[in-house]
């Protein structure tokens, strides 16, 4: 039985294939709760990463014709990347457990020999308490690297650090 | 509701680490802390649908308005199969890489080689009903890299592939076979199994390959599958 094949970088120059409306969720006439996901991806050294490929993928609200529910967006000069999108609402966990509304996020980028996965949690919502995965990181400040702050009108901010004190938490998936 | 069936845990040694010393750029951009185990939820066993409708196929990066481009054009063909041998039907599979001069069409890319106007950079194609793409192009050359005093990268293609679900995403790279640099090259070798390493090394095919006009090159990629035992606890 065959395992699966082995990760590679992404590397310098995948923007060959970048198309920038990916990183638009809404353009193809989706309706619901319109808003903008933006954040930093930064170094070890607190440098920023401008060419990392940074990816969602939300299970809710589920997608369609109107909703791609995934995203893609290049960093910029400044490890900026922006998506608009819906805000996702509860999802079921596992067993009898919800969700809390969130955002799965993969970073590809050169130096990444495999793609890294953390999530977008929004900061005040009830559910945070009791969701699985933030409740099984003890850690209150690393905890807090998954959840994403208000940035202005309808606009939530997660910055991403790949390395350091204030390291993402990142995910085995 | 009953819980979604997870995805299989990648095998150890077939994957590479997130740090890998002879690799430069990973020192900086690789985590230190252990990563947080996820029980697989609906997030990771959904994913993206791309329709060719909406995702227009290219196939055939070796021409540019009837122009074609310089360098020795190849078929690139394989199967897209989880774990368990069972095809990966209708997945979107992306591709890209250098010219045959080991140049890429990216303004990043200051490597001292021609351009090819007549090279398409960049394609897209799906599998069938029976996990099979195909597609044409131009053997990439190689081209120096900052990673180390005359390094060099091998002959490669890059590919991205979705399968079924989040979980299920993949980035890789194609080399080929005879390829002196593979040994070389610390991307590659980062993995630490040689059996894995072998299975990103495109064999020629001269079954799909076209006489006298392309070689052509076998590239099968295995995505993860579903465990068997969702809720194995023994």
């Amino acid at each position: 039985m065959a395992t699966a094949t082995a990760s590679q970088t992404i590397g310098p120059f995948w923007h060959l294939l970048e198309d920038k409306d990916w990183a638009d969720l809404t353009r193809f006439g989706a309706t619901g709760e319109r808003i903008t996901l933006i954040g930093r991806v930064q170094d070890g050294a607190g440098a920023p990463v401008a060419d990392a490929c940074v990816e969602i993928w939300q299970a809710d609200p589920p997608a369609d014709d109107t909703f791609p529910g995934f995203g893609r967006c290049g960093t910029d000069q400044n490890g900026m990347f922006r998506f608009a999108t819906l805000k996702p609402g509860p999802v079921p966990g596992r067993g009898n457990a919800t969700q809390a509304p969130h955002i799965a996020i993969q970073v590809f980028a050169r130096g990444l020999l495999r793609g890294l996965v953390t999530r977008a949690y929004f900061e005040g919502e009830s559910l945070n308490e009791t969701d699985p995965l933030l409740t099984a990181i003890d850690s209150p400040a690393r905890r807090k690297t998954l959840i994403a702050r208000p940035a202005g009108e309808a606009t939530w901010r997660l910055d991403i650090r790949l390395q350091g004190g204030d390291e993402t938490v990142f995910l085995d998936v | 509701m009953a819980d979604p069936v997870p995805f299989r845990a990648y095998s150890p040694g077939s994957q590479p680490p997130y740090g890998a010393s002879a690799y430069r750029s990973t020192t900086a951009r690789h985590p230190k802390q252990k990563l947080q185990p996820l029980p697989h939820t609906v997030t990771e066993t959904t994913g993206p649908r791309f329709a060719p409708g909406r995702f227009e196929p290219i196939a055939d990066l070796s021409v540019v308005d009837g122009k074609p481009a310089l360098g020795e054009r190849i078929i690139v063909a394989g199967t897209i199969t989880d774990e368990d041998g069972r095809p990966v039907p209708d997945t979107m599979i992306e591709i890209w890489q250098a010219n045959c001069a080991g140049r890429y069409q990216h303004p990043g890319d200051t490597h001292d080689a021609p351009l090819d106007e007549n090279f398409r950079g960049a394609g897209r194609v799906f599998t069938d009903a029976e996990g099979h793409y195909r597609f044409v192009t131009i053997r990439p050359g190689a081209y120096p890299w900052a990673n180390a005093p005359n390094a060099w990268r091998p002959n490669h293609i890059h590919f991205s592939y979705f399968g079924p679900a989040f979980a299920t995403r993949l980035i890789t790279q194609m080399y080929f076979e005879g390829d002196p640099l593979l040994p070389h090259d610390p991307v590659l070798q980062a993995i630490p199994d040689e059996s894995a390493r072998q299975r990103l090394v495109a064999s020629l095919d001269f079954s799909i390959g076209q006489e006298d006009w392309a070689l052509g090159y076998r590239f099968d990629v295995v995505l993860r599958g579903r465990s068997a035992t969702p809720m194995e606890n023994t």
